[in-house]
């Protein structure tokens, strides 16, 4: 009998710390998405070239520059010279830049996919602008504005999420740049190093779905 | 057994109070930290005036906005003129502080366009929408440093809204249609 006592109080104690523990998950809601460590999903999304575009089409590629970026939001427009810099700069080096357009046209209509192919050709992209199509991958990976950024490390066990957040420190003014976040990630990661700034924060605009 | 079964319940449900009640901690304490790093932080509260427009750096804009304490319930919503889901949840905003205005719930809409574009594109905005809430500018190129000090769970995006009384505060990174905002509105008054 006692015995049979201590195992009910037992079963209820673990419901209740399974009940505790999806009482605090549920306060995390908004930490949806990847967070650093964690391993980036395979992309297969249609380029401005008309082609798709996957991370096994870079078998040399140390890893991915992949930034979240859209046609007219203001802070996206004031990051375009800048995403071609860093592509300029990274992709020789192992770590070329993938851009993804994760806004819903019928949501917000400047950015279809023949606009995104109109400013492709007009800012000349060295890097593919790829449409989220079905307006997962965003959401898997956790975007929630434009310009945003994860910087992804292939290895062994797949593509480790590394950093995760702004270009650098100044959104809307490139040459008043103090701390370029992304560019000193990368070069961490090449030194065999541990990133030391894994998350920093920018003001954007929401993706619209 | 029957009181067992109660100070197991007890238990748990003063876990989950304990939890919550840890959460606002945090946040105080947050705060508080901040304003500590503040004075070893080298940049100065800066405040000019725009075409009539209150223009703020963050450091300005927290000890001005952000931490009012006095009776009032302050609604601080972070928009731009070219966001659409900002500017389409603006009269929402504008109608709350009208209908709870005995309340003493007051709207402060914070203008993250770009400083260039106050004349330009923002004051007629305001003119045109006859906006009656205050309205400022943020001028303040680290967000990085600051977007962790209007609430640690903004990603940055906006529209980001911070509703506050001297004791409770709240933080939501989303739009809100009317009848959402006033639900939160009544939640904290």
């Amino acid at each position: 009998m006692k015995n049979k006592k201590i195992v009910f109080v037992l079963s209820l104690l673990l419901m209740a710390s399974f009940a505790f523990v999806g009482f605090s998950s549920g306060d995390n809601s908004e930490d949806d998405g990847y967070g650093i460590g964690d391993l980036a999903a395979a992309i297969n999304l249609l380029n401005t070239d008309g082609k798709m575009v996957s991370y096994d089409n870079y078998p040399d590629a140390k890893g991915f520059i992949v930034i979240f970026t859209c046609n007219t939001c203001p802070y996206a427009v004031a990051s375009e010279d800048r995403i071609i810099a860093l592509d300029a700069e990274f992709k020789d080096k192992g770590y070329p830049v993938i851009a993804i357009n994760p806004n819903n046209p019928e949501v917000q209509p400047a950015d279809t996919y023949e606009l995104m192919q109109a400013k492709a050709s007009e800012k000349g992209f060295t890097f593919p602008y790829l449409y989220d199509k079905t307006n997962t991958i965003y959401a898997e990976y956790g975007a929630t504005k434009t310009p945003h950024v994860y910087l992804l490390e292939k290895t062994d066990e797949g593509r480790v999420v590394q950093y995760i957040g702004a270009i650098d420190d100044n959104v809307r003014n490139g040459s008043a740049v103090k701390e370029r976040f992304l560019a000193n990630a990368v070069y961490e990661l090449l030194d065999g190093k541990e990133v030391s700034v894994k998350e920093t924060k920018a003001i954007g605009c929401s993706v619209k779905q | 057994m029957k009181t067992l079964l109660t100070f197991i319940l007890g238990i748990v449900l003063f876990s989950c109070a304990e939890n919550s009640k840890k959460n606002l901690a945090e946040d105080t304490s947050d705060t508080i930290e901040l304003s500590e790093s503040e004075t070893s932080d080298e940049v100065k509260p800066l405040k000019r005036i725009e075409f009539g427009i209150p223009v703020y750096n963050f450091p300005a804009l927290d000890e001005a906005l952000l931490h009012k304490d006095n009776d009032s319930t302050y609604i601080v919503n972070f928009w731009a003129t070219w966001c659409k889901p900002c500017v389409k949840e603006m009269p929402y905003f504008e109608k709350i502080a009208e209908t709870y205005a005995e309340d003493k719930v007051k709207v402060v809409f914070v203008s993250l366009d770009f400083p260039d574009r106050l004349g330009p594109q923002v004051v007629p905005f305001i003119e045109k929408n006859n906006i009656r809430s205050e309205v400022v500018l943020l001028d303040d190129d680290d967000a990085n440093s600051w977007i962790p000090k209007v609430s640690t769970k903004w990603q940055g995006a906006i529209p980001a809204t911070l509703i506050y009384t001297k004791d409770k505060r709240a933080f939501f990174e989303r739009s809100f249609t009317y009848e959402e905002l006033e639900e939160e509105v009544q939640t904290i008054l």
